[in-house]
């Protein structure tokens, strides 16, 4: 959806950057210009048309179901409720609470892997020997299938099965029977996985920076901590908000984790895997749609903040300015 | 997704050259059925060939599935194993062929009331008994002889099971994660108490709430003080029923409430090596605790129903002879010696041969006998989960607060007025 959204905006741009030429506009384009547009109208359309099929099409039917009261087992009791189960489900802690917990996991998890996630990418950059075997060692971890990375992460902190407890001495402390404990454990697998995702996206901010500007600083006499503030991270500011929207949408919509780890005990529910035990567990499609239309709200905003706010710049990620 | 609907297409119509094909959805259990669908396969002369397909592990999980295909209407689920708490809901749904009265008579002949409750709704039989299970006390003798307590004795109760424990430093297992198997505790103690959950469960979604009652106190004390004493595992909010064996085989090991697997997981442990040699005969079993002295215990009631579904090809005639063959005396038998779950007819139970591999068998028979099943309601996993959601941490609980905030909230889940 942002590609989509975004194509026309970056289009935008460019036109407003284009000097002299503004206003010429349409009558400029010559015969050529339009049979390459319409090839491109024609080459992108089954791409839009799949789109439209697997995700605008499931998108308003859920909107459509979220007005009636309605479970897949009971189809004939199905009525118009209206926006009730929007009303329900905003006025419900359990709500609130997935919220925050989503929150918190969100926050905690796109922060620290930012940091480790710079580092590595340092690490990458830098590399002076052995570099294939040291950027394949730090990208393993986002190789691994993310339900398999839960169960590992899971059977390691298992009182039973793990080796946590008898590496730290901590006897039988039993990780996922509380709130905080559960959270970190999910949290820490979860930075395990995606940070080498983080460190792939800003390596490529990185090898964007023009390498004389670091030259012409250390010859000013900048240290390297004023190199890195002042000279490379402003350069790759492009990379990292990518890198920071990327992981923030997906941190949002964290369920593996949570599935197999805690399956949602000890307040450790995220929203979307409220939406899933709504629609999937108690096939009360109408609330449930209404959960997911709502967590499908917040995802756009927090795109829309980024996107309009920051000034992402999407196609930087794609590399082709 | 396409791709998906098109392969499934292909091999539903690739199977219609030569026999018919019946495909039987089951719980995991060691490849048990799919045995007997072998064997049922070959009794049947080639009139029909069933295939298994195995479902998730976790009763929860298996329901979503079934569900799933049968509200898509799918003609490829021709038989299923259903754990007997999700009959009412499908058959409600009209996912479930009912047997017709001369049909019902012979699947529930001989078979334990429960099984046929549990199997029945709005007066007729939607699925067929297969197996029936229950739990007993599976104990440490070497501990209980340290305690001084027979849990055998007439009248033992988990007070004195959890004295018992504490006293000794051991521990009590129970399932008490936030899963299907706390409700099957929670359920078994309140009935123990002589209440109900759930009452005039026929009225859907205005049945009477009702463990906000003596009952439900009583069971919530009981909760409670496990779960906050010494005997209470380390794990207990997300004790299912393997963490409780593991728990039983530990140091501190003593005392445990589980299904009649036990006997079997830990005897072919014992032998590989698992778990130490001598456990197996220091192994004891006794009647289900009673919540008070002078009544009888209730028994949690489990087990498998095999149903068939509503939209199958062959729904009123091969499925039928399958189902029929499934659940016959001889195969619960032969199914019971191959994955040791019980069988669902009492008569199995007298059987020299069982009674030689199951020296228990005659306490599980007489449990069966007697064991409560849960809610039958269509809203089953609306009961089960808005009771967990507030039941849970076992710790947690508070006899003169959980009960009626539990009830209340079973209420608006059922009228779709809270999220669970």
């Amino acid at each position: 959806m942002t590609t989509l959204e975004s194509a026309p905006a970056a289009g935008r741009r460019a036109g407003r950057r284009g000097t002299g030429r503004r206003g010429a506009g349409r009558a400029d384009l010559s015969d050529r210009g339009r049979a390459e547009r319409r090839l491109g109208l024609l080459l992108s359309a089954p791409a839009v048309i799949v789109m439209l099929m697997v995700t605008a099409y499931p998108l308003v039917n859920a909107l459509y179901l979220s007005l009636f009261s309605y479970r897949i087992t009971a189809p004939d009791d199905r009525r118009f409720v209206g926006l009730r189960n929007y009303a329900t489900a905003l006025t419900d802690s359990l709500f609130w609470q997935d919220v925050t917990t989503t929150f918190i996991v969100t926050a905690v998890t796109v922060v620290v892997e930012l940091v480790v996630g710079f580092g590595l990418a340092m690490v990458m950059h830098r590399a002076v020997f052995a570099r294939r075997t040291v950027r394949t060692a730090i990208l393993l971890p986002y190789g691994i299938v993310t339900v398999i990375s839960a169960f590992a992460w899971r059977y390691a902190f298992d009182l039973q099965s793990g080796f946590v407890n008898t590496w730290l001495g901590l006897g039988d402390y039993a990780w996922f029977s509380g709130r905080w404990s559960s959270l970190s454990v999910i949290v820490l697998s979860e930075i395990w996985k995606t940070t080498p995702f983080v460190s792939l996206l800003l390596l490529a901010g990185l090898a964007q920076v023009p390498r004389d500007l670091g030259e012409a600083a250390t010859v000013d006499g900048a240290t390297a901590w004023q190199r890195l503030w002042r000279v490379t991270v402003p350069n790759m500011k492009a990379a990292i908000l990518v890198a920071v929207l990327f992981r923030t949408l997906d941190a949002w919509r964290i369920f593996d984790n949570v599935f197999v780890m805690t399956a949602g005990q000890q307040k450790t529910e995220t929203l979307s895997f409220l939406t899933y035990r709504q629609t999937i567990t108690r096939t009360a499609i109408g609330l449930g749609d209404a959960v997911g239309v709502l967590l499908f709200l917040s995802v756009v905003l927090i795109a829309v903040v980024f996107i309009r706010g920051f000034r992402v710049d999407l196609s930087r990620v794609r590399g082709d300015r | 997704m396409a791709l998906a609907l098109l392969a499934t297409g292909l091999g539903a119509c690739s199977a219609e050259g030569g026999t018919p094909t019946l495909t039987w959805y089951t719980n995991p259990d060691d490849g048990g059925q799919t045995r007997l669908a072998a064997a049922c396969t070959k009794a049947s002369g080639g009139r029909y060939r069933i295939t298994t397909s195995v479902l998730p592990n976790d009763a929860t999980q298996q329901r979503e599935q079934l569900v799933r295909r049968l509200a898509a209407k799918d003609s490829g689920l021709d038989i299923m194993s259903l754990d007997p708490v999700f009959v009412a809901e499908a058959a409600a749904a009209g996912f479930l062929r009912a047997f017709p009265a001369a049909e019902a008579a012979h699947f529930t002949q001989g078979v334990f009331p429960p099984a046929v409750q549990s199997s029945t709704w709005d007066g007729r039989l939607y699925a067929a008994p297969f197996w029936a299970n229950t739990q007993l006390l599976w104990y440490r003798k070497s501990v209980a002889r340290k305690a001084g307590i027979d849990p055998n004795a007439p009248g033992f109760t988990w007070d004195r099971l959890i004295d018992a424990a504490v006293r000794t430093g051991t521990t009590v297992g129970v399932q008490g994660s936030k899963y299907e198997g706390y409700m099957v505790w929670i359920n078994a103690l309140v009935a123990s108490a002589g209440g109900r959950i759930v009452g005039g469960a026929e009225r859907g979604d205005d049945a009477s709430i009702e463990i906000d009652s003596p009952a439900g106190r009583r069971a919530a004390e009981i909760i409670s003080r496990l779960a906050r004493s010494r005997a209470a595992s380390p794990t207990l909010s997300t004790d299912i029923e393997e963490q409780a064996r593991a728990l039983l085989n530990g140091s501190r090991g003593g005392f445990m409430v589980n299904w009649g697997y036990i006997w079997r997981a830990e005897n072919g442990d014992a032998k590989d090596g698992v778990i130490a040699r001598n456990i197996p005969s220091d192994l004891g079993w006794a009647r289900y605790p009673r919540v008070s002295p002078d009544r009888d215990a209730k028994p949690p009631f489990g087990g498998i129903e095999v149903g068939i579904g509503a939209y199958g090809r062959h729904k009123d005639t091969l499925a039928v002879d399958a189902v029929r063959c499934i659940t016959s005396t001889p195969n619960m038998k032969k199914y019971m010696i191959d994955s040791g779950n019980p069988a669902a007819r009492a008569e199995v139970f007298d059987d020299p041969e069982i009674v030689r591999q199951f020296p228990m068998a005659g306490l599980i028979r007489d449990s069966i006998g007697v064991a409560a099943p849960r809610p039958i309601t269509p809203y089953y996993t609306d009961v089960s989960g808005a009771v967990q959601s507030r039941w849970h941490p076992p710790a947690s609980v508070d006899p003169n607060t959980t009960p009626g905030r539990s009830e209340s909230f079973v209420r608006r889940v059922l009228r779709d007025q809270a999220l669970l």
